[in-house]
């Protein structure tokens, strides 16, 4: 009974969190480039909890995340534009589609490179991450439209907070379901101890690639929809360091936690695009000493993630 | 110039480009055998040394031969400081903190020298210490640089197989990398192999950073992410944790990069190299000179 009674408390929460911020964006209460770092913020959520499900339930350690977020994102803009969509309508099914793209090329290459453990696969999906990297830096030699290390124009802004809030609390609600299934037992059995685990019988190859799969949908659906809301992309924003956000967030959320991931997120994108409006510019440089310094003190301090519960090791 | 004189002249240029990653390369390997541990930070050592030198040549014109000596004394310095104030902490905690934590120090050090204050982003020309002469060898030409790499290189690799080979703290090394827990029941002590480890990894990037630097003399906070990565690929390639492994993987990878570059483009020799590494990690994980096939 508990489940059900949290998820009306967190039905009726999520509705209101969207009438307020619904208010806020039809009066004209915070400005447009605040409006767009608040949708911003969503999608970057929505892609962490991706990236949450491979690492922080199942413990498969990616670098490579942002690649599927930018696998997501060029092929949203590309059929975007080539279709010409600009309506929320038309524009679901591709996002749908985004995700299965990111989701099949997550499948393909996590066939080989999940059998890797711990340091070999973040070396592994980092090389996937640069992989990905150079192809979008030349991929003008093989489409023209997709504009290589000049960037994508053009892409039409359809990314509203319907969409992204409709998605987003849709992909809570089935992670948190997969997350009490069988599979989602499967998996955090497979974090604390693959050995154990294979030896009560789950098959483990099969369901770290599901999990693997699963983010990189989530994170493919990120991407389309970042995509047709900044209507321009360069490799340059799918680069290693984006991925490190990611993984940043995941981190100080909690592994394992699917609403301090959220929190994390609008913590992350207030902390690094509210930052820029407050501080100056000299002072601004100065986040990026302090995030690796943070970094390296919750490791010392509390190596399982900075909300998640203290635990025996 | 005939196809033959052309390649056996990108062989050269590759060589040049591989000693360097054979260098970084040793510093990965060796720690990774005492600690298990891929040093993110390892590739910003190499950057460290590349602008210590920088300043050593640009601002006090110290003669070559002491910007080696210092330059290796100072990231030495840093290699021994991050191990003991980031890693040791973490000597018992879950590898992914401590793959994490080298992550951070990683951006840390990137993006502290990074500040205006500092050494700025920009890019930064760095003075050679002596003009370029190319030696005409009938079928190809060798560089006055080409030929300072290989022999720095050659001295440090022989220094190098002296100290692990020929003395106590080598063997002590060995052993710790074979097996901690015995290796500390025989009196070892764990923690000032481990810090000399680092010394040594570092003094040796250190070097692999003037010699970059030299032979491309252009230098940056973030030169230091892809060799970086790129000599720890090639550590893996020759088998992680093996010293001749390291070297022969850095030439292999130096040439294979300089290859792609002469004949497919210069934007896929990243590609290249990390397509090597998805191979050796699928068909010989232990790689080119592992015996033992280790569980990754």
């Amino acid at each position: 009974m508990r489940f059900f009674r949290e998820s009306w408390i967190f039905l009726i929460v999520s509705v209101s969190i969207y009438i307020i911020l619904k208010a806020f964006f039809a009066f004209n209460v915070i400005s447009p480039y605040i409006q767009q770092i608040c949708l911003y913020a969503v999608i970057v959520a929505l892609t962490s909890l991706g990236l949450n499900v491979i690492y922080g339930y199942t413990g498969q350690f990616s670098l490579g995340h942002a690649a599927f977020y930018g696998i997501g994102a060029y092929t949203s803009a590309y059929l975007t534009k080539v279709l010409s969509i600009d309506g929320v309508i038309p524009f679901i099914p591709v996002l749908v589609f985004c995700g299965l793209v990111s989701g099949l090329v997550g499948y393909l290459i996590g066939i080989p490179i999940l059998r890797l453990r711990d340091d070999f696969l973040a070396i592994a999906t980092l090389g996937f991450g640069t992989l990905v990297r150079v192809f979008l830096d030349n991929s003008d030699k093989f489409a023209e439209s997709l504009g290589g290390s000049r960037g994508f124009v053009g892409i039409p802004r359809i990314t509203n907070l319907e969409l992204v809030f409709f998605f987003l609390i849709f992909v809570i609600i089935i992670t948190r379901n997969l997350i009490h299934s069988r599979y989602g037992l499967f998996w955090r059995c497979i974090k604390d101890d693959e050995l154990a685990a294979t030896s009560v019988g789950i098959n483990t190859a099969n369901m770290k690639l599901m999990a693997f799969t699963y983010g990189c949908m989530l994170a493919g659906i990120g991407g389309a929809l970042y995509a047709n809301l900044y209507s321009f992309l360069h490799p340059s924003n799918f680069d290693i360091l984006r991925s490190i956000d990611f993984l940043i967030i995941v981190i100080i959320g909690g592994m394992g936690s699917i609403m301090g991931t959220i929190y994390a997120s609008i913590i992350w994108v207030g902390f690094i695009e509210g930052l820029r409006i407050v501080l100056p510019a000299q002072v601004l440089d100065m986040r990026w000493v302090v995030i690796p310094i943070l970094l390296i003190a919750l490791m010392i301090w509390r190596p399982y993630g900075l909300m998640s519960k203290r635990r025996k090791v | 110039m005939d196809i033959l004189g052309y390649v056996l002249q990108q062989g050269i240029n590759g060589l040049q480009l591989g000693a360097v990653y054979a260098l970084i390369a040793l510093g990965y390997t060796m720690v990774y055998g005492v600690l298990r541990l891929i040093n993110f930070a390892h590739g910003d050592i190499f950057m460290l040394g590349a602008f210590v030198a920088y300043f050593l040549i640009a601002k006090f014109g110290i003669p070559i031969y002491l910007v080696f000596i210092i330059t290796m004394l100072a990231c030495a310095i840093a290699g021994y400081l991050i191990e003991k104030i980031a890693y040791k902490p973490l000597r018992d905690a879950p590898k992914i903190s401590l793959l994490i934590t080298a992550v951070g120090v990683s951006l840390f050090l990137e993006y502290f020298l990074s500040l205006n204050a500092i050494f700025t982003p920009n890019y930064i020309a760095f003075p050679r210490p002596f003009d370029v002469k190319g030696y005409d060898l009938a079928v190809f030409t060798i560089t006055n640089v080409q030929v300072l790499i290989f022999i720095i290189t050659f001295i440090s690799l022989f220094l190098l197989y002296l100290l692990i080979y020929r003395t106590n703290y080598g063997r002590a090394m060995r052993a710790v990398s074979h097996d901690k827990e015995t290796a500390a029941l025989m009196g070892i002590g764990i923690d000032g192999i481990i810090s000399f480890t680092f010394i040594v990894g570092a003094s040796l990037a250190g070097v692999g950073g003037i010699l970059y630097s030299i032979a491309y003399p252009q230098i940056n906070v973030f030169m230091g992410i892809m060799p970086g990565i790129k000599s720890f690929i090639a550590a893996v390639l020759g088998g992680i944790g093996i010293i001749h492994g390291a070297v022969i993987g850095g030439l292999i990878i130096g040439i294979c990069e300089v290859f792609v570059s002469a004949f497919l483009s210069s934007t896929f020799r990243d590609g290249v190299i990390f397509i090597i590494l998805f191979g050796v990690l699928l068909f010989k994980p232990s790689g080119i000179f592992g015996k033992r096939i280790e569980k990754v």
